[in-house]
């Protein structure tokens, strides 16, 4: 028989994507930024992002099998949810954080909500603040290790070393910083976040290989350049312009911007829904780094928005090719009955009384 | 029994072996033992009720905070009961609210300036939340559900088992909560001098995380019992739709208007 004239159900061609290949996508973007922080930060940062990888990977894998689950560690995600985690780490954590904040990420936020696809948050990020509550100190205290690249660790033109932690600290003034070093990754940090163009990289190669769009990064960095930039004018820092530039490639938005507010599970689905996602992100990211007291706030900002992706998806539904009249009508005719309802309702209790 | 027995449908619980109190422990109805061990495991407060949550939340920083809440609680309770019952009969009906009010109220002020003298510290400690137990829905629930409508001594014994539960429950919470978050119990340094203590335990994202872990512990015992194998359901249950029903951990096993009368009300 024909097999082009065979009568089945749905579906009829399947796609060559699979979750695995996507994983092994993002792995290998990832792969750039985590070379600038082992450059950088030297073998310690190496050592912290393999242990992240392996105890996400193995949490899974035995939460699996004691629970008489299918067994996905092969589908990659746990990896990259493990090298997100090492990626959000101090270059000289100790190792068992990173191990703890995996186990956490992998058994608490992503399986107890019914594994892949299910969580309500970004796992690795919903790891990261939960380390960050808990070890306030340890999670914010960066020391350079012995990397290969040398480390502007130093307040521009000065020998002064930065008082604050990293650089972020220092911006909070309107101050400038070398830029140079911010784009390149030799600065204080954590071990992925520090190098602007490794991200950007990993970045454009997702969007070329179609794995994300630009739809939340570009709105997210937008919004945000867009607010600092008003901010930096109004409050008279000299050059607005490279302050928004340094801002843009300090601390962990660009990590945040292109790698986890990407997440396909915690990221709305529809295109306006995205854009909405993205600007509130960017929004919040303002108010977190330039109106709040912290110095960072990309993390807070997207498990606080992934909480609200059910309602940004609802409220975002496109409408049927063609349909958009019927949907119109249709919103009327619900408004009305709701209206009719209350009216009812409220007839009904006048009799009562 | 038939097959058309909608029970009948329902298999022998898989996995694990579930422990099930009932089968050891045989208490006749509305007695005071009966009473006690209802509120400490098979209705308790706060795992199988989800009442009280604010208190559990807050106050289980410590065991000792945990401890002052749980019997400051329990006192009131036990006398609130006893009191209201002994007045079931001369409430009227439809002023039932605002006279159970009265009668907690009066015991929390009690209780409230009886803290304050003679344990400041405590006192301190527990702040707002002593005021608050005003409006704790175990006291009004248990008012409502159970002394407005039974004799004096067996509400004096529900109050006194619901109490002892409610504390027992806030203890759990708090010690797993004090001993990954702080290091201690009670406030003394149990873990070794090298653990990093886990603060988040003590803030509140930490209260929700154990919380939810102890309530799905006591589900999993609650519903496995109540779906066990010989489980009859033309006897104890009365719908038979134990599998779907989200309340069959607290089902008392009458008519379902009944049954929500009497462990289901005044979640207020």
């Amino acid at each position: 028989m024909n097999s082009k004239l065979q009568v089945s159900a749905s579906p009829h061609t399947r796609g060559m994507v699979t979750t695995r290949k996507i994983m092994l996508l993002v792995l290998c973007a990832l792969m750039p930024a985590c070379l600038m922080g082992v450059l950088a930060f030297g073998a310690h940062a190496l050592g912290v992002l393999v242990v992240s990888v392996l105890s996400a990977v193995a949490s899974e894998f035995l939460y699996e099998k004691l629970l008489h689950k299918p067994v996905t560690v092969s589908d990659g995600s746990a990896a990259v949810t493990g090298l997100l985690i090492g990626m959000n780490m101090p270059p000289q954590i100790d190792l068992w954080i990173p191990c703890l904040g995996s186990v956490f990420a992998i058994v608490v936020i992503k399986q107890l909500y019914g594994g892949l696809g299910q969580n309500f948050m970004n796992p690795a990020l919903g790891a990261r603040c939960f380390l960050l509550i808990s070890f306030a100190g340890k999670m914010t205290t960066f020391t350079p290790g012995s990397g290969v690249l040398k480390l502007v660790t130093n307040v521009p033109a000065t020998t002064d070393a930065l008082s604050g932690a990293t650089p972020l600290a220092y911006f909070k003034t309107g101050a400038l910083f070398d830029l140079k070093a911010l784009f390149l990754g030799t600065t204080l940090g954590c071990i992925g976040e520090v190098s602007a163009i490794a991200i950007l990289a990993g970045g454009i190669f997702l969007l070329a290989m179609k794995v994300i769009r630009i739809r939340i990064p570009g709105s997210y960095l937008g919004t945000f350049a867009v607010l600092t930039l008003l901010t930096a004018s109004v409050r008279g820092y000299d050059q607005p312009f490279l302050f928004t530039l340094q801002e843009l490639c300090a601390g962990g938005l660009m990590l945040g911007a292109w790698f986890m507010a990407t997440d396909y599970v915690t990221s709305p689905i529809t295109a306006m829904g995205q854009i909405v996602f993205g600007c509130a992100l960017g929004f919040l990211t303002w108010v977190f780094r330039m109106i709040g007291s912290g110095t960072e706030g990309v993390s807070y900002s997207i498990i606080f928005m992934n909480l609200l992706v059910p309602v940004i998806e609802r409220y975002t539904r496109p409408v049927a090719a063609g349909m958009a009249r019927e949907s119109r009508e249709n919103r009327r005719l619900v408004k009305e009955n709701r209206k009719e309802a209350r009216r009812l309702k409220a007839a009904g209790k006048k009799e009562d009384a | 029994m038939s097959a058309k027995n909608p029970g009948s449908a329902i298999g022998p619980a898989r996995g694990m072996r579930r422990f099930d109190l009932s089968r050891y422990i045989h208490l006749k109805k509305d007695t005071a033992p009966e009473r006690i061990v209802n509120g400490i495991y098979f209705e308790n407060p706060v795992f199988m009720l989800a009442l009280g949550m604010c208190p559990t939340l807050a106050t289980t920083t410590s065991v000792t905070n945990a401890v002052g809440m749980g019997l400051s609680t329990t006192a009131i309770l036990m006398m609130s009961n006893l009191f209201i019952s002994l007045l079931r009969k001369i409430i009227p009906e439809r002023m039932r609210m605002p006279s159970y009010i009265v009668v907690i109220a009066s015991f929390v002020t009690i209780v409230d300036f009886l803290m304050q003298g003679f344990t400041p510290a405590m006192y301190e400690s527990l702040g707002v939340y002593i005021p608050l137990i005003v409006v704790n829905c175990i006291i009004m629930g248990r008012a409502e559900a159970y002394a407005g409508k039974h004799s004096p001594l067996v509400s004096l014994a529900d109050g006194f088992g619901m109490g002892i539960g409610f504390t027992a429950a806030l203890i759990v919470v708090a010690a797993v909560r004090e001993l990954l978050g702080n290091g201690t119990l009670a406030g003394v340094r149990v873990m070794p001098a090298a653990y990093e203590p886990i603060s988040i335990f003590v803030l509140a994202p930490g209260a929700f995380l154990v919380l939810a872990v102890f309530v799905a512990i006591m589900n999993r015992l609650h519903i496995g019992a109540a779906r066990r194998k010989d489980w009859d359901p033309t006897g104890k249950f009365v719908c038979g739709d134990c599998r779907s029903c989200p309340r069959v951990t607290g089902c008392s096993g009458k008519p379902e208007t009944e049954a929500a009368n009497h462990s289901h009300g005044g979640r207020g």
